[in-house]
C-alpha cells in the first residue's frame, strides 16, 4: 500500500530538497554573482550578497583581453567530437555485451572500468611523449581521441545498462525478418535506446566539457579549451577574483543552459533502471 | 611582355615568401600577473616594430611550471618564450634547457639589469633570463595604526621591533591582526617566507656537506618565534593564507603589518582597489639582533627561450623588447610610473619620475641587500635565498611546508614540525644521492 502523504511533510520535503538544491548550487551562484562586482568588492569582509553595485566592467575586461569564442569553439568541437566518436565505438561495443554475453563479458566490464581508477597524472608523460611523436601537441584532433578513450568506460558502461532494459526478442524477431546486424543495430536497438543514448551523450558532453587535466596539459595557444581559458584568469601575485568569477561563468554558461534544457532526460536517463 | 610578367610574378612571389619567413608568430607562456597583463596590452608595439605576431598562453602558476617543465624536458616545442623564475633558471641552464642569452645587441645594454637579479638568472656567469620584474620582500606597515600606538618603525626594523608593533597594533575586537605572514603550505608559499626567517635567525637549510640542518638550535629559534607571531597577532586560519589572501586582508585594513614581495606595494598604495592606500609605510625585512642577515628575498620573473626553439630570432627580439629601457617608458607613458616592471634595472632607480613612486627607493634597497650567492650567516653548498637552487628543493620545500602549515594550525608542535622536516630532507637527499 502506497504511504499516505500528508501535507507536513510533502512541505518538509519540498523545503528540503530547495535547501539541499541551493546548497549545491552555491558556489556556482556565488561566482555569478562575483563576477558582477568590481575587485574590491569581491574580497569585502563582510561579503556582499546583492547589495552592490552591479558592474559588467569584468566582462568587458574579459571580452576584451581573450577571444572567447576561439576557446568556446575549441570546447564545441572537442566535446562534442569525444562523445560522437565515443558513441560510434560504444554502441556496437554495448550491443555485443548486452546481447552476446560471453563469460568473460562481466569481467571485461570491470577491467574497462578500472581504467579509470589509475590517476590520470600517471600516464601524462608517456602520452605527452606520444603526442609529440605524433604531432599531436595542442591538436583539437589530440585531445578529441584522448577525452573519447577517457569517457569510453562510462559510455559502455551506460550504455550496456540501457540495452540490457531492452528485450532480446525484439531484436531477434527483426533478424527472423532478414535484418542484417548493421540494420538491427541502427534502425532497431537504436531507436529503442534513444532516451538512454540521449542521456549518455548529455552526460560525456558534460565530462568533456569541464575536463580540466588533458585540456590544460596537451594544449597550449591553438586547441585550448574552455577549462584553458579560465585556468588563464588565476594569479599567483595578484586580486582578480572578479574577472577570475566573469571568466568561470562565461565558460559554464553554455553547458549550464544545455543542462537546463535537458533535465528531464538526463534525471531520466539517471535513474534509469534503477527502480526494477 | 611574357618575360615582364613572368619576372614581375617571381619578384612577388620571392617577395611574399620573404616577408612570411620574416614575420613569426612566437607563443610565449605567462602567469596572470598586473605586469603580464600589461604586457600583453602592449604587444601590439612589439608586433607593429617587428612585424612578429604574439600568441599567448596564460596558466596558473604551478600548472605553468609544470607544462614547461614537462615541455622543456621532453622538448615538446610548444613555447618559444617561457615565464620562469630564479630558481628554475640556473637548473634549466645547467640541463641546456635554454638558450644564452649573452649575444643581446648592446642597445640593450644588459649591465643595466641590477647585480643581484642579473646573478640570479646566470649560469656559469652566462645571463639564461631576461627579467620581467624582480621583487625582494619588505614590512609593509600601517602608518597611522604606528602612530596610534605611539610607536615608529624604524627604516632597517629587528625582529623584537616587529614583535613590539604587531602586539601594540593588535586589536582582535576590531578585527584588526597586528602581523600578517603566509601559512599556506608550498615551496613557494610559506617556505619561501619561512626561509628568511631562518637565515635571518642564523640558521641555514644544509651544511657544507649537504646534510640537512633543520635540527639546529636555529632553526628551533626561528620557526618558534614565526609560529608565535602568527598565533598570538596573525589573522585567524592563517595556516592557508598566501600571497592573495594576506592581499586582500591588507587592502581592507585588516593587518598592522605585512612581511611579504615588494611588488605588493603597488597594490596597497592603489587606491581604486586599497582601503588603506594613503597610510602604508616601508621598511627593510627584518632581522635577529647580533645576526647580519636579513629576512628578504630574491626572486624575478624572467623571460627565457628553451633550446630547440624554431623562432629563436624573433624570441630574442620579444625579450630585448619586453625587458628594455623603452618598455619601461612606454609603460610610464600609458599607466603611469607607478605601474612600470619593478626591480629588473638600475636606469629605473635612477630616473628622478620614478625616485617619487613612495615605494621605489625601499624595493631597490631591499632587493640590493639580498645576496642569493651568500644568503646565509654560516657557509652553505647553494645558491638562492628563498629556495635551494637544486631540482630536489621543489620536493622538499612542498613537504617541509605541509608540516610547518600544519604547526600553524595547531595540529602539531614545532618540535615535531621541525623533525618531521629534517627526516624527510635527510631521506629526500639521500635518495637523491648527495
Amino acid at each position: 500500500m502506497a504511504r499516505a502523504v500528508t501535507t507536513r511533510r510533502k512541505t518538509i520535503n519540498t523545503v528540503a530538497a530547495w535547501a539541499i538544491g541551493l546548497l549545491i548550487f552555491f558556489p556556482i551562484l556565488w561566482t555569478i554573482l562575483t563576477s558582477f562586482k568590481t575587485e574590491a568588492q569581491a574580497i569585502n569582509d563582510p561579503p556582499l550578497f546583492l547589495f552592490f553595485d552591479w558592474t559588467l566592467e569584468n566582462y568587458a575586461v574579459v571580452q576584451e583581453r581573450s577571444d572567447y569564442m576561439r576557446f568556446l569553439w575549441n570546447s564545441v568541437i572537442i566535446a562534442g567530437g569525444s562523445t560522437v566518436l565515443g558513441l560510434i565505438v560504444a554502441v556496437p561495443a554495448a550491443w555485443s555485451m548486452a546481447f552476446v554475453p560471453s563469460k568473460r563479458t562481466k569481467d571485461i566490464l570491470m577491467w574497462m572500468l578500472s581504467t579509470k581508477m589509475l590517476p590520470a597524472v600517471g600516464v601524462l608523460y608517456p602520452i605527452y611523449l606520444l603526442f609529440i611523436e605524433m604531432g599531436l601537441l595542442d591538436t583539437r584532433i589530440g585531445l578529441t581521441i584522448v577525452l573519447m578513450l577517457i569517457n569510453l568506460p562510462i559510455i559502455v558502461w551506460m550504455l550496456y545498462t540501457y540495452f540490457k532494459e531492452i528485450p532480446g526478442e525484439i531484436l531477434e524477431a527483426a533478424r527472423m525478418d532478414g535484418a542484417t546486424l548493421k540494420e538491427e543495430i541502427l534502425y532497431i536497438l537504436t531507436p529503442m535506446a534513444i532516451p538512454g543514448i540521449a542521456s549518455t551523450l548529455l552526460l560525456n558532453v558534460i565530462l568533456a566539457w569541464n575536463e580540466a587535466f588533458w585540456t590544460l596539459n596537451l594544449t597550449a595557444a591553438k586547441a585550448a579549451p574552455l577549462t584553458a581559458f579560465i585556468a588563464s584568469y588565476s594569479s599567483p601575485e595578484g586580486l582578480f577574483y572578479a574577472k577570475l568569477s566573469a571568466a568561470s561563468t562565461m565558460a559554464i554558461a553554455p553547458i549550464l543552459i544545455l543542462g537546463w534544457f535537458s533535465q528531464k532526460q538526463l534525471v531520466r536517463g539517471l535513474t534509469f533502471g534503477a527502480v526494477k | 611582355m611574357y618575360l615582364k610578367n613572368a619576372l614581375c610574378a617571381a619578384t612577388a612571389l620571392t617577395l611574399i615568401t620573404a616577408t612570411s619567413a620574416f614575420a613569426d608568430t612566437i607563443t610565449i607562456a605567462t602567469v596572470n600577473n598586473g605586469d603580464m597583463i600589461r604586457m600583453q596590452g602592449l604587444a601590439d608595439d612589439f608586433t607593429k616594430k617587428t612585424g612578429h605576431e604574439v600568441e599567448w598562453v596564460t596558466l596558473e602558476e604551478n600548472v605553468l611550471r609544470q607544462r614547461v617543465t614537462q615541455d622543456v624536458a621532453a622538448k615538446g616545442g610548444q613555447f618559444d618564450i617561457m615565464t620562469i623564475g630564479m630558481y628554475e633558471t640556473p637548473i634549466w641552464a645547467a640541463n641546456e634547457w635554454l638558450v644564452s642569452l649573452a649575444d643581446l645587441p648592446a642597445s640593450y645594454d644588459a649591465d643595466d639589469i641590477l647585480p643581484a637579479m642579473r646573478a640570479g638568472l646566470s649560469h656559469d656567469g652566462t645571463l639564461y633570463a631576461a627579467p620581467f620584474y624582480g621583487e625582494s620582500s619588505m614590512i609593509m606597515y600601517r602608518t597611522d595604526l604606528m602612530e596610534k600606538a605611539g610607536l615608529t618603525m624604524p627604516d632597517a626594523p629587528t625582529w623584537s621591533d616587529v614583535e613590539a608593533a604587531a602586539k601594540a597594533m593588535t586589536d582582535k575586537d576590531n578585527e584588526i591582526y597586528g602581523v600578517c605572514l603566509r601559512g599556506k603550505a608550498g615551496w613557494g608559499e610559506n617556505m619561501a617566507f619561512i626561509t628568511t626567517v631562518a637565515n635571518s635567525f642564523g640558521a641555514r637549510w644544509f651544511d657544507e656537506n649537504w646534510k640537512p640542518q633543520l635540527d639546529t638550535p636555529e632553526w628551533k629559534a626561528a620557526v618558534t618565534f614565526y609560529n608565535d607571531l602568527l598565533n598570538n597577532y596573525g589573522p585567524p586560519g592563517a595556516s592557508t593564507n598566501g600571497f592573495n589572501e594576506n592581499l586582500a586582508l591588507f587592502q581592507q585594513g585588516k593587518c598592522g603589518m605585512w612581511i611579504d614581495a615588494t611588488v605588493a606595494a603597488s597594490f596597497v598604495t592603489n587606491p581604486n582597489d586599497s582601503t588603506v592606500a594613503d597610510s602604508v609605510g616601508f621598511a627593510l625585512a627584518p632581522n635577529k639582533e647580533g645576526v647580519d642577515k636579513r629576512a628578504n628575498w630574491l626572486w624575478a620573473w624572467a623571460l627565457a627561450i628553451p633550446a630547440g626553439t624554431q623562432k629563436e630570432a624573433a624570441a630574442k627580439q620579444f625579450i630585448e623588447w619586453a625587458t628594455s629601457k623603452e618598455y619601461i617608458e612606454l609603460v610610464a607613458s600609458k599607466e603611469g610610473w607607478a605601474n612600470v616592471p619593478p626591480g629588473a634595472r638600475t636606469s629605473l632607480y635612477e630616473n628622478p619620475d620614478y625616485q617619487k613612486v613612495p615605494f621605489a627607493a625601499m624595493t631597490l634597497e631591499s632587493i640590493n641587500a639580498a645576496n642569493p650567492d651568500a644568503p646565509t650567516v654560516q657557509p652553505v653548498p647553494y645558491v638562492g635565498i628563498q629556495y635551494v637552487a637544486i631540482p630536489e628543493w621543489a620536493g622538499i620545500g612542498t613537504a617541509a611546508g605541509q608540516e610547518f602549515s600544519a604547526m600553524v594550525a595547531g595540529q602539531q608542535t614545532v618540535e615535531e614540525a621541525l623533525s618531521k622536516a629534517q627526516a624527510n630532507t635527510a631521506e629526500e637527499m639521500e635518495a637523491a644521492g648527495y
